[in-house]
């Protein structure tokens, strides 16, 4: 036990008296968040918009002076058709285009409905996908007001485009979480065993009655207790800055985050059985293991539209499973025993992993 | 007896590190181990520190089998490597407590024996400095003094000396010799020769083999040679392996 107070101790004091990375460890988390929250209300303003009115009338006009007002849209241009619109799409005056149906105002009130088209620059996909999803806001809200026969006759066309920029942040939370776990706890455990490797104390501690098993518990610590300070963080700062309501139980999804700070402890170490610098320590956890994060995890793309073989190798990546299990505990709130699955792979990875990584350990150093 | 090694021998594969090797160090003795680079003293000391598991031959150390109990050996050992062993993040107090930890020493018994240590050493106004800051002469004595702060039966240092001025490495061995008239005895393997004057007793080993073992006059005296130098090329010039 004094053992192992001397040595933990000790591990605290090399993380907290290297203040630079302190300061990244701390700032990444806030930073990405902040970044998120912020991007999203920068990237959509000032569109400049092209309004498309066939035949004028009293909604048009309203509408028209709604997405005036509104701080995501400035309309440049009211034009009569959609002919040659892409001349000011490519000339960069607009950037997006609310098209009317000649019969708008008399369509409203019949039974099939109204049409507006969204016509956006798809080479930025995601702008594109944003500003559509604040049009479609501003159009629902502009109509609401007025009568009820008119929201009727306009929603099901208004649903089809249904907030996307909300369903990416959604999206990105889990995946930081998934993200800044695997970094700190892999990355930054890796890096601190094979540094003793590289100034010649393993070797000192390994003459010394430490047992490796020991040294290993002691040097995951302050990563492990990192982590979990860092998945306060984005929970605390995702449910008040970007208003993700945490739908699920906090328990549950406590556990399965400690469930995956063991795995990627547990990667950082066998990282560090088998690198001797802390440089291909850092390289290793990079391509081991930040790639598969950011392609296969889900992050940015979605596993159900990868091809067969990388839907497969994503299996094996744990950030998949646990930012698969957030999104069902923290954004569809579901009961924990839905996510059996997610806790029963990742449980199985710690285990394993933990043994061979231990086993690997080289308790003489030969 | 502090060190009884008996036809010592470590293979990896074909490849045999140490042959055979057999050797007594007595109680406060300070035992020179020397040989080039690749001669396999490396690998013998670390089957004496229980790193490493001989391929065959005994040795006991400290009164303890490195076979047998490997992981008790190290309680009662120091050791101090040729690289540099504190943590440079750390304080001169912080290392000393961290190592008198590790060995299991009770608080109250290291605080005060920190401050004696300290004292002597000269270092007690710079004890909450951090290592990292010291000049590499105070850190070598430093290193010295939390390697034997446990009071071991046995230090093993490994080229403690790498890089240091001949003063700073003559100071270093006056610590060398007050441990050893404290009864804790010395292995120390050195690439200066003018460091092995300074021990008791040499062994040089060349190719895995003890080429010859005694004390430096004696060495000398036998092989016709004016320093220990001469007596350490002329018996490794014609190895086998230079690392």
């Amino acid at each position: 036990m004094r053992q192992l107070k001397a040595f933990v101790k000790k591990e605290f004091l090399h993380v907290f008296r290297d203040t630079r990375t302190m300061l990244i460890l701390f700032g990444m988390p806030v930073a990405q968040i902040i970044l998120f929250g912020f991007a999203i209300s920068t990237e959509v303003r000032n569109i400049d918009l092209a309004v498309v009115v066939p035949q004028s009338s009293e909604v048009t006009r309203r509408l028209t002076e709604k997405f005036d007002a509104s701080e995501y849209f400035t309309v440049r241009k009211i034009l009569r058709s959609t002919d040659g619109i892409e001349r000011y799409f490519r000339d960069g005056s607009i950037s997006m285009a609310v098209a009317f149906t000649p019969g708008f105002a008399d369509e409203m009130l019949s039974p099939e409905g109204a049409g507006i088209q969204l016509i956006t620059d798809g080479s930025n996909t995601n702008t594109a996908r944003t500003a559509a999803g604040y049009a479609t806001a501003v159009i629902k809200d502009a109509l609401s007001e007025g009568t009820a026969a008119e929201a009727a006759g306009i929603q099901t066309d208004v649903r089809m485009l249904f907030n996307p920029q909300m369903r990416s942040s959604y999206n990105f939370v889990p995946g930081v979480m998934g993200l800044i776990i695997i970094l700190i706890c892999a990355m930054m455990t890796s890096i601190a065993i094979v540094r003793e490797k590289e100034t010649g104390t393993m070797e000192v501690l390994l003459v010394s009655p430490m047992r490796p098993q020991i040294i290993i518990l002691s040097k995951m610590m302050p990563y492990m207790a990192l982590s979990i300070v860092n998945y306060l963080t984005i929970l605390l700062l995702s449910v008040t800055l970007l208003d993700i309501p945490l739908s699920g139980n906090f328990w549950s999804l406590t556990l399965l985050s400690l469930i995956y700070i063991v795995v990627s402890l547990a990667l950082g170490l066998m990282i560090s059985t088998r690198t001797r610098t802390q440089l291909a320590a850092m390289l290793g956890s990079g391509m081991v293991l930040m790639i598969p994060v950011v392609f296969l995890s889900g992050l940015l793309f979605p596993v159900e539209s990868m091809p067969g073989f990388f839907r497969v190798l994503s299996g094996a990546v744990p950030a998949r499973w646990y930012i698969e299990g957030v999104k069902k505990l923290m954004i569809e709130g579901l009961p924990a025993g839905m996510v059996a699955k997610e806790f029963a792979i990742l449980s199985g990875m710690a285990v394993f992993l933990l043994a061979v990584s231990i086993k690997n350990f080289k308790l003489r150093l030969q | 007896m502090a060190i009884h090694a008996e036809s010592l021998t470590k293979r990896f594969g074909n490849f045999t590190a140490v042959d055979n090797i057999s050797f007594s160090v007595e109680k406060g003795e300070i035992f020179g181990f020397l040989g080039a680079n690749g001669a396999g003293k490396t690998t013998a000391m670390r089957m004496l520190c229980g790193l490493s598991r001989p391929t065959s031959g005994k040795a006991v150390v400290a009164g303890i089998d490195i076979v047998k109990d490997p992981e008790r050996i190290k309680k009662r050992i120091g050791y101090m490597s040729q690289r540099f062993s504190l943590y440079d993040d750390l304080t001169v107090s912080e290392n000393m407590t961290l190592f008198a930890g590790i060995y299991g020493m009770r608080e109250k018994d290291i605080a005060a024996k920190r401050t004696a240590v300290l004292t002597r050493l000269g270092l007690y106004d710079e004890r909450d400095m951090l290592v990292g800051s010291l000049p590499l002469g105070w850190k070598q004595k430093l290193a010295f003094s939390v390697s034997i702060f446990h009071e071991p039966a046995v230090v093993f240092l490994d080229e403690p000396t790498g890089g240091v001025d001949p003063v700073t490495r003559r100071q270093f061995w006056r610590q060398i010799y007050e441990a050893s008239e404290r009864g804790i005895t010395v292995f120390v393997t050195t690439h200066y020769m003018d460091e092995a004057e300074y021990c008791h007793r040499v062994s040089i080993m060349v190719d895995g083999h003890i080429a010859a073992m005694d004390t430096p006059s004696e060495l000398k005296a036998s092989l016709g040679a004016g320093t220990m130098d001469d007596v350490f090329y002329m018996l490794a010039r014609n190895a086998e392996r230079i690392g």
